[in-house]
């Protein structure tokens, strides 16, 4: 089947697309706003931005959360800060420079149009969410503070202490509930998106369960955007809350949407190293601390020392020793990696030698240690919580952990997918990061999206809809689908196998993460897709859950997203195989140099694969969306 | 590592918001004090699955505290022992071999219980859609930098926008009062330039939002102890001052 | 308040009809905020009475005084500077009377405030917790006020009955307080009563005082290092001023003499 990958990119030099775009841009006249129905899926940053300013444009709006309240999405867990091209302390930074690292440090894999655009609206989105009450971090002349953030040669990224994701989260969680108060934006908590409804070659809506009471709900609305979120935690361990999940973007690719370079994962450099085997997740240390955190190893594998005992000239300070000109602020892949070599050498510290030690004594002593609480205060503390050791006297450990998801659903320039009426936002969709993330760009991203560019943008495909009858939820399509749904979920209740869907999880995120995670080699890759396969098969025979369907049931919830998460492990496996290069933070052990540096292939793989759902999930269909560079050249990254 | 053994987990147990709840007991024979307090949860549900019982249904998202999601009491304080510390980053080298830890819901009458742990906190979320924002329609926002913050006044403003809104100084109050919730956000808003301009309108509006669901301040400090973020109960003196004075500002210059 | 589970979309709750604002008073009185208001306004009152009356008490200990050609009880002498404060201003005791007044409203509207908030976070948490609290630093002073304001609350009525009215003291002579202090307090139940009942008033002060800072809004780094001081300050002076007289009386400090005053009792009327 052919798939159409046009990404509508506007008319023009590509400074002057996105003001061509608006120009140009069919709109819809404010009395008839009112008319269209819009559905958001998600209130995270890129979800509760989009929806509030839809209720300011005048859509009708309905806005679905699985959790309690707008105010819980991942979006808030974020610390660094947000990046925009202010240039506030002149140190040469612009629009084109932020375009040229993000696209850089995508090592190429991102769409050029897409990038500029996230450049561009970056400054908007600092001086609105500072109207909106943001306290961002601010000199004592009262003037907004930068500070610069790993990968970057000038101070772009705005904070607000270690808590800039939760700062701005809130901020969009203040706007969304502005328009609820005011009644522009209906607000459904609690609600887990389960399908979506396609009706005539278009999105018609949504299948929901309630998660209180186990009820299924179809609505129908024309247009959906699904602002859901990444789908890391199919490692398992990683660093995304525990209920962040692929099911809704996994579903709408089942229904058509095409997915996007599933294979580019952004592996953090900095998080806290596993202490045993049942530990749920990871927790993410801010790469701000590489700012002023020194990351060595001892010298000798058979170190038994600790870390203060460790003379000088036994220590390893391999970043800065490999890369000298970035040294300790070398981007995530590259200082992720680097960190896997040395504990794979033998050379990791801490009770299991799974960590390299990030060390502030020099910082403490340079600066004092009360200029380091400032800083990072917080985030010593939440260290010191959860490991017991406190990073004023000893070095942290860290070790690198799945962050974030570059791939996702493919979307044109206007963020719809290839299901017309469906869009996708966020860290949901693969747009614009490439094959690897810059730090402090995934709240830039969720907010462009959500402020700046699907409010512009959705009217053009809305403006042909006008007048239009819709089908309703009582359309029979609905009722097929949500049939569906409900049997899918009975069927988990009746396997009554032997084993709870936390241990398939556990099993599967293994898995990914041996074949699939910071480095991958064909042949990994294809045990991966048959271990993921064959436990897939034991997941549909011998899952438990306990408990029943019609009433909360954390259990059954949890099942439905290990499956969507199998079926989505097995195509991010089947685009790494297929990759056969070395990208951002796609790493092919096969495609390196001597000294251990990725080896991207220009030629054959300067493109977006995206993968079309055939029913089978080892037998995915792929597409692929070339990408032109007009403006950027391809040059190898280097951080030496 | 150190391994805890003998650890006795008293938990509440309820089907529903009516029906009638209880205590039920399990042993932890062993977990490693590396070990969060919501991973022995994990722990005892996976192993309450097995034998064919259904799990302890708990609110927990982040893991790290920021959220706000999970809330239980533990030992008879909100979030358990440890101060400044959500129940997510509460871990089990808090806790001796040997221990009983006893486990229950939020309670008031305002958070509703939906299902043993798991409460309703949707109240909250009603003081915020009156007031908790400041009215800046996306588009059009002047430059970032227009107006100088003093640095002490945006560090005041954060310390209270850091709130996430758990629900633990509710949970703590003897009274079940919402007033560190509420005065935390009024705070962090009614300090910034940008937020003048609905000052009191916002307090006023806030305030009355908050009578409708929950109890009176008593000025315990309670709240102030079982907050993860260790919010102060200085932002409540705040909120009464630009409470009372929104009585004479709102009648002067809104009611005409 | 919500009582059980509400689904289905929640939209348009700030949208509320206007209404028209009641009167000042009523409206700022029906929210929780401004019920704590007037407790810490009608608190602030009370403690005024509290420390200005424990002072003129302490003139007890001046015993007899020379005021010109008579010798009186200085406290009995204050007594009648009392009633006639302001004269001739305004006529003899009106001013006594007007602030009695005010000291009446502020102890009603005191104990309705009380009432009513207590009233309310009873409802707020309809059901309690089911296994033992922790509490961190809610003191003994804060979790009791209600049951010191109550002791205070009655021992006030005592107190009108036994020194003001006399209905209590079998040897009430009106407008002779050394006289009634002494009579009434060298009964032991009643020094005990006295003792216990200002230790109550020490314990809700204690609590009250810093706490009509935090009702008061009235919060400034500057100063909020001092509140704590300041309660403990005032509740201190208020239990020692006031247990002493007592413990005077059944020392033998304070003790009444007739042979020692030439003046004002018996016979004389007091206001």
């Amino acid at each position: 089947m052919s798939m159409n990958l046009d990404a509508n990119i506007p008319e023009g030099p590509l400074a002057d697309k996105w003001q061509n775009f608006i120009a140009n841009e069919r709109l819809v006249n404010p009395s008839n706003k009112r008319k269209f129905k819009i559905i958001v899926v998600g209130t995270g940053l890129a979800g509760a931005s989009a929806a509030a300013t839809f209720g300011e444009l005048g859509y009708e709006v309905e806005a679905f959360t699985f959790h309690d309240s707008p105010r819980r999405a991942h979006s808030i867990s974020a610390q660094g800060g947000i990046n925009a091209a202010k240039n506030y302390p002149g140190d040469g930074d612009s629009v084109h420079r932020l375009f040229f690292d993000t696209v850089k440090g995508g090592d190429f894999r991102a769409r050029e149009a897409n990038v500029h655009r996230l450049a561009e609206v970056s400054n908007e989105i600092i001086d609105q969410m500072v109207a909106q009450g943001v306290p961002f971090a601010r000199e004592y002349g009262g003037l907004l503070d930068n500070r610069s953030f790993g990968g970057a040669q000038v101070s772009r990224t705005f904070y607000a202490r270690g808590q800039t994701g939760q700062q701005l989260l809130i901020g969009a969680y203040q706007q969304l509930s502005r328009q609820i108060g005011l009644g522009n934006v209906k607000l459904w908590n609690r609600m887990e998106m389960v399908d979506i409804v396609n009706i005539d070659g278009r999105c018609a809506g949504i299948v929901c369960r309630d998660l209180l009471t186990g009820e299924f709900s179809s609505h129908s609305a024309h247009a959906v955007v699904l602002a859901t979120g990444g789908y890391g935690n199919v490692f398992y361990l990683s660093t995304n809350a525990m209920s962040c999940n692929v099911t809704a973007a996994w579903r709408a690719h089942r229904r058509g949407a095409a997915f996007a370079n599933p294979s580019y994962t952004q592996i953090h450099p900095t998080c806290i190293p596993q202490a045993d085997d049942f530990q749920s997740k990871l927790t993410l240390m801010s790469e701000s601390l590489r700012n002023d955190g020194r990351i060595w190893v001892p010298v000798s594998a058979d170190e038994t020392r600790t870390a203060d005992q460790i003379p000088e000239d036994e220590r390893d300070y391999y970043l800065e020793r490999i890369y000298p000109s970035f040294g300790n602020l070398a981007p995530r892949d590259v200082s992720s990696r680097a960190a896997k070599r040395m504990v794979d050498a033998g050379q990791g510290v801490g009770p299991l030698k799974n960590g390299v030690y990030l060390d502030f004594a020099d910082a403490i002593e340079r600066l004092g240690r009360s200029t380091i609480e400032e800083r990072y205060g917080n985030l010593f503390d939440m260290y010191e919580r959860i490991t017991g050791e406190n990073p004023y006297e000893t070095p942290m450990r860290i070790y690198p952990a799945s962050h974030y998801t570059m791939g996702g659903l493919w979307v044109d320039y206007e963020l719809m997918t290839t299901v017309p009426g469906l869009y996708a936002a966020g860290e949901a969709n693969f747009s614009d990061h490439g094959a690897n993330r810059l730090g402090a760009s995934a709240l830039m991203q969720g907010l462009s999206d959500g402020y700046f560019v699907l409010p512009y943008t959705i009217s053009m495909y809305l403006s042909k809809l006008l007048n239009k009858p819709i089908p309703d939820a009582s359309h029979e399509e609905f009722t097929k689908v949500e049939n569906e749904a409900r049997d899918r979920f009975a069927n988990y209740l009746a396997i009554d196998g032997t084993q709870g869907p936390d241990y398939f999880h556990r099993k599967l995120g293994k898995i990914i993460w041996d074949y699939c995670g910071m480095d991958r080699d064909a042949d990994g890759l294809r045990k991966a897709l048959s271990d993921i396969s064959s436990l897939h098969e034991e997941f549909k025979k011998d899952l438990k859950v306990t408990g029943s369907d019609k009433n909360v049931n954390q259990t059954l919830e949890k099942a439905g997203r290990v499956d969507d998460f199998f079926e989505l492990g097995m195509l991010m496996c089947k685009d790494a195989l297929n990759r056969e290069e070395s990208c951002g933070g796609h790493f092919r052990v096969e495609y390196q140099t001597d000294d251990g540096e990725a080896v991207r292939n220009d030629e054959d793989f300067a493109y977006v694969s995206a993968w079309e759902w055939t029913g089978d999930p080892l037998e995915p269909n792929e597409h692929k969306e070339q990408l032109e560079y007009e403006v950027v050249k391809f040059q190898t990254r280097s951080y030496k | 590592m150190t391994i805890l053994t003998n650890i006795t987990i008293k938990i509440w147990r309820q089907e529903g918001p009516d029906t009638e709840g209880r205590f039920e007991t399990h042993q932890i024979p062993e977990i490693s004090d590396e070990a969060s307090f919501l991973e022995l949860l994990d722990i005892l549900n996976e192993r309450l699955i097995e034998e064919g019982k259904e799990a302890i249904v708990f609110d927990h998202d982040c893991r790290e505290g920021i959220c706000g999601t999970c809330s239980m009491m533990i030992d008879g304080q909100a979030h358990g022992p440890q101060k400044g510390t959500a129940t997510c980053q509460l871990h089990m080298r808090t806790f001796s071999s040997g221990d009983e830890i006893v486990v229950e819901p939020w309670r008031a009458t305002a958070f509703p219980i939906i299902k043993d742990l798991m409460v309703d906190r949707a109240p909250f979320d009603r003081i915020m859609e009156v007031g908790g924002f400041i009215t800046a329609p996306t588009g059009g926002a002047p430059d970032a930098n227009i107006i100088p913050i003093p640095k002490p006044v945006i560090d005041a403003s954060m310390d209270a926008a850091s709130c996430i809104g758990c629900g633990a100084c509710v949970a703590a109050c003897p009274n079940g009062a919402a007033n560190l919730f509420t005065a935390a956000k009024i705070t962090h808003l009614n300090l910034l330039p940008q937020g003048q301009a609905e000052r009191y309108k916002r307090a006023e509006a806030m305030v009355e939002k908050m009578d409708e669901y929950f109890g009176s301040c008593t000025n315990h400090g309670e709240c102030e102890a079982a907050c993860p973020k260790e919010i102060s109960i200085d932002t409540i003196a705040t909120m009464n001052v630009d409470y009372w004075k929104s009585k004479f500002k709102n009648r002067q210059h809104l009611d005409r | 308040m919500a009582e059980t589970l509400n689904r289905g979309p929640v939209s348009g709750t700030a949208v509320t009809s206007p209404a028209k604002r009641k009167p000042f008073f009523v409206d700022f009185y029906s929210t929780a905020v401004g019920k704590k208001y007037v407790m810490a306004l009608t608190g602030m009152i009370g403690i005024g009475f509290v420390v200005v009356h424990m002072i003129g008490n302490l003139k007890m200990y001046l015993g007899v005084v020379n005021e010109g050609e008579l010798r009186v009880y200085d406290i009995d002498w204050y007594g009648e500077f009392l009633r006639e404060l302001l004269v001739p201003i305004m006529p003899r005791t009106y001013v006594l009377w007007g602030l009695r007044l005010l000291l009446i409203a502020a102890v009603l509207m005191h104990i309705h405030a009380a009432y009513s908030l207590t009233f309310l976070n009873r409802k707020a948490r309809s059901v309690k917790y089911q296994s033992a609290r922790d509490y961190q630093v809610a003191n003994f002073a804060s979790r009791t006020m209600r049951w010191t304001g109550i002791i205070v609350a009655l021992f006030i009525v005592w107190h009108l009955a036994d020194l003001t009215w006399g209905w209590a003291n079998p040897d009430f002579i009106r407008g002779a307080p050394y006289h009634n202090i002494d009579t009434s307090l060298s009964r032991v139940p009643v020094a005990i009563l006295y003792i216990v009942a200002n230790i109550a008033l020490g314990i809700h002060l204690f609590h009250g005082t810093w706490s009509l800072f935090q009702s008061m809004g009235w919060s400034s780094p500057r100063f909020d290092s001092w509140r704590r001081g300041l309660a403990t300050a005032i509740a201190t002076i208020i239990v020692v001023g006031n247990v002493s007289f007592p413990i005077a009386v059944l020392a033998g400090v304070i003790e009444f003499d007739p042979d020692a005053i030439n003046c004002c009792i018996e016979g004389e009327e007091g206001g």
